[in-house]
């Protein structure tokens, strides 16, 4: 920690405190990922997307991820890392394609090096992993950030992926949002290691716990992190301790497995006042420049709700045309099943 | 050995593979090879014998002994403009791949409109028929028949298995590559270069018949051949389907030889309830019943567990029993 909840340096290591240009930005960023996590909430409740998996309270974790990556890096984020993709360059938009149901995935995953965001639990590390190596492997300076929450380090493929890239030595930060809850089981039933970045011992790899609502502390060990991967040390395995401030998506009821003091505690420990705190005191933040953050983020957030009431008509042919890269004639043949179900339709 | 469109040897299907492998390593350098002990072992039916040495270990390399891992750790190698031939060691082995095939090899290009494909191959020794222990003998293609996005090929001769394996390699999409253990030692002339055998896709006849259509893949390819020879002492014609490609499936050469005899038998090693086999006799049966004389018929694997290896031959399709099947066509009709 180098911030506490109240925005005073802990003094714990002034010198690793990041410049203020970079926490201004990095508060633009927590600025628009609250902006959008309530956007996003409120369309669920206005039927415009089916659930929204929200990382409210997890912000300076979503925009931490991103802000230390460089162009060629690449961004391996799962259902709730929505504001980190956002954070990445990627129109919110197109991010919401998934929740909305138009389609699974609404981004070229190739125009801002940006995976598609995982469902399946601990999955898209392996990728992570498969993508660095290809890059070594031609000569590219890339690192890929590999995001995944507590629960999924109980997966087998989270164990795969962090002695896969131990063993071939990838640039991969596999960054851990500890946010103390898989849905409705709290961490102590995932695991009894005295944290989850001591599991980076057993395969030879970094780990290091930071404060997952402190910005600074985040920006200073991820930039790190990334620092070293890409001079060639390996994987690094990062644990930022947060915490879901909502329940699981909006069709789940967090009262029936934890207490409202346990959420209000955490209230305290918001990571946008803390840092906006730190930057009124050191004279680097006013009214004017809070104002301007504001607005950004509403006009982002408006931009969102526009594109998202906008009624795109689903075709059909999509279901069949990207199934291979060419259809086979079985495909072909129920194709013409639905085209002739439509002209029935249509004929009515 | 080089690739040349017209260099023909005799090799094993082991042979063949390993030389697909490597005029395919050859040609395109962003060709890798990775699984257990595909190294400098070169496997352990040494179907990458060779590699390592040859083209260095940045391109044919062992893995962590971790099947999800190899497939996953593929899919990332793929995203990223490599074209990996993963090796699971075994069919049975292969199944703590099985969340990666399906939902995210199978699943990449159609989850994002096409904008990422996926040229991975799975390379799967399988089935039965060496008096494997346990574990070492499943006939799994119906699994991978049953999940959109993956192509599944099954060769039975070394020319296919050259052949199809280069296609695959060379496919923007996802191949399942079933290699029947019992023939990796079954040598012929092999056409080497590209496209000396039909595609993906594509079924061939095998033998021709007139009197009944045996529909075979794979390991049960020269069983069906077999039966056929012994058919045709006893003076009956029967013609033999090679499917060569279960996904796709190339139902026109399929129904046109059903057509051509009007009787036909699937055979395939696999359990047969809700199996490849399975969705054969029911396409059959929807096609070419007008031209049907009798029932299509099965001759599968028994609904058990595959048998202990001195017990295996009660499982695997037999001759006699393809005889038999082909017996209880209805001739009486005719």
């Amino acid at each position: 920690m180098l911030l506490d909840p109240d925005g005073r340096p802990t003094g714990a290591d002034p010198a690793a405190l990041p410049a203020a240009e970079e926490l201004l930005t990095g508060y633009a960023g927590l600025v628009t990922a609250r902006r959008l996590n309530e956007q996003a909430y409120a369309l669920v409740r206005q039927g415009r997307l089916a659930v929204y998996p929200s990382s409210h309270g997890q912000e300076a974790c979503q925009v931490a991820a991103a802000q230390v990556l460089a162009e060629q890096d690449w961004l391996f984020p799962t259902y709730r890392d929505t504001a980190a993709i956002v954070a990445r360059g990627v129109d919110p938009v197109d991010v919401l394609v998934l929740l909305k149901g138009d389609w699974h995935s609404g981004y070229d995953p190739y125009e801002h090096r940006v995976a598609p965001q995982a469902t399946p639990l601990a999955t898209q590390l392996l990728h992570a992993v498969g993508v660095a190596h290809a890059a070594r492997h031609r000569g590219e300076d890339t690192v890929v950030m590999a995001m995944c929450g507590d629960g999924a380090t109980s997966e087998g493929d989270f164990h795969e992926a962090l002695n896969f890239a131990a063993v071939f030595g990838a640039p991969v930060v596999f960054f851990v949002q500890n946010n103390e809850y898989a849905i409705s089981v709290p961490l102590a039933r995932q695991s009894v290691a005295p944290s989850l970045a001591h599991k980076g011992v057993g395969y030879g790899i970094p780990g290091e716990r930071v404060d997952g609502n402190d910005l600074a502390a985040l920006l200073r060990v991820l930039v790190d992190a990334v620092a070293r991967a890409r001079a060639g040390e390996g994987p690094q395995l990062v644990e930022a301790h947060t915490y879901r401030m909502q329940a699981h998506t909006n069709a789940d009821d967090a009262t029936r497995y934890r207490e409202d003091a346990e959420v209000a505690a955490w209230v305290a420990k918001d990571p946008l006042v803390r840092l906006e705190a730190y930057l009124r005191a050191q004279g680097a933040l006013d009214d004017a420049q809070v104002a301007a953050f504001a607005d950004a983020a509403e006009r982002l957030a408006e931009h969102t709700r526009d594109g998202l009431n906008r009624d795109v008509v689903p075709d059909p042919d999509d279901l069949f045309r990207h199934v291979y890269s060419r259809p086979t004639p079985q495909l072909a043949e129920q194709l013409a099943i639905v085209h002739d179900e439509l002209s029935r339709e249509e004929a009515q | 050995m080089t690739a040349s469109a017209v260099e023909h040897e005799k090799l094993s299907v082991a042979q063949a593979i390993n030389c697909a492998l490597r005029d395919a390593m050859s040609e395109d350098a962003s060709v890798l090879v990775l699984g257990e002990d595909v190294g400098p072992l070169g496997g352990v039916f040494r179907v990458t014998d060779g590699l390592t040495a040859e083209f260095g270990e940045d391109r044919c390399f062992d893995t962590p002994l971790a099947e999800s891992g190899i497939a996953g750790f593929a899919v990332g190698l793929a995203m990223n403009g490599m074209r990996p031939v993963i090796e699971m060691q075994f069919d049975a082995f292969a199944y703590p791949a099985f969340e990666q095939v399906v939902s995210h090899i199978a699943k990449m290009r159609n989850r994002t409109r096409g904008r990422v494909q996926l040229p991975i191959v799975i390379r799967i020794p399988y089935a039965g028929g060496i008096g494997g222990v346990e574990h070492h003998c499943d006939s799994s293609e119906s699994y991978y028949a049953h999940t959109p996005g993956l192509h599944v090929l099954a060769p039975s001769t070394p020319s296919d298995a050259y052949s199809l394996l280069r296609d695959a390699i060379a496919s923007p999409d996802p191949v399942v590559f079933l290699e029947p253990k019992k023939l990796y030692w079954a040598k012929d002339e092999v056409a080497l270069g590209r496209g000396q055998e039909p595609g993906i896709g594509t079924a061939v006849v095998r033998r021709q018949g007139t009197d009944a259509t045996l529909i075979a893949y794979g390991p049960s390819v020269p069983v069906a051949l077999e039966a056929a020879e012994a058919a045709a002492r006893d003076g009956r014609s029967l013609q033999v389907v090679d499917l060569r490609s279960i996904v796709p499936f190339d139902d026109a050469t399929v129904c046109a030889a059903v057509e051509s005899t009007g009787r036909a038998v699937v055979v395939a090693e696999a359990t047969g309830f809700a199996s490849v086999a399975a969705e054969i006799a029911a396409r059959v049966g929807e096609r070419c019943f007008h031209s049907l004389h009798a029932p299509v018929r099965r001759v599968t694997g028994f609904d058990i567990p595959f048998p202990p290896p001195k017990l295996e031959h009660f499982q695997l399709p037999s001759v006699d029993r393809i005889l038999d099947a082909v017996d209880d066509l209805q001739w009486e009709d005719a």
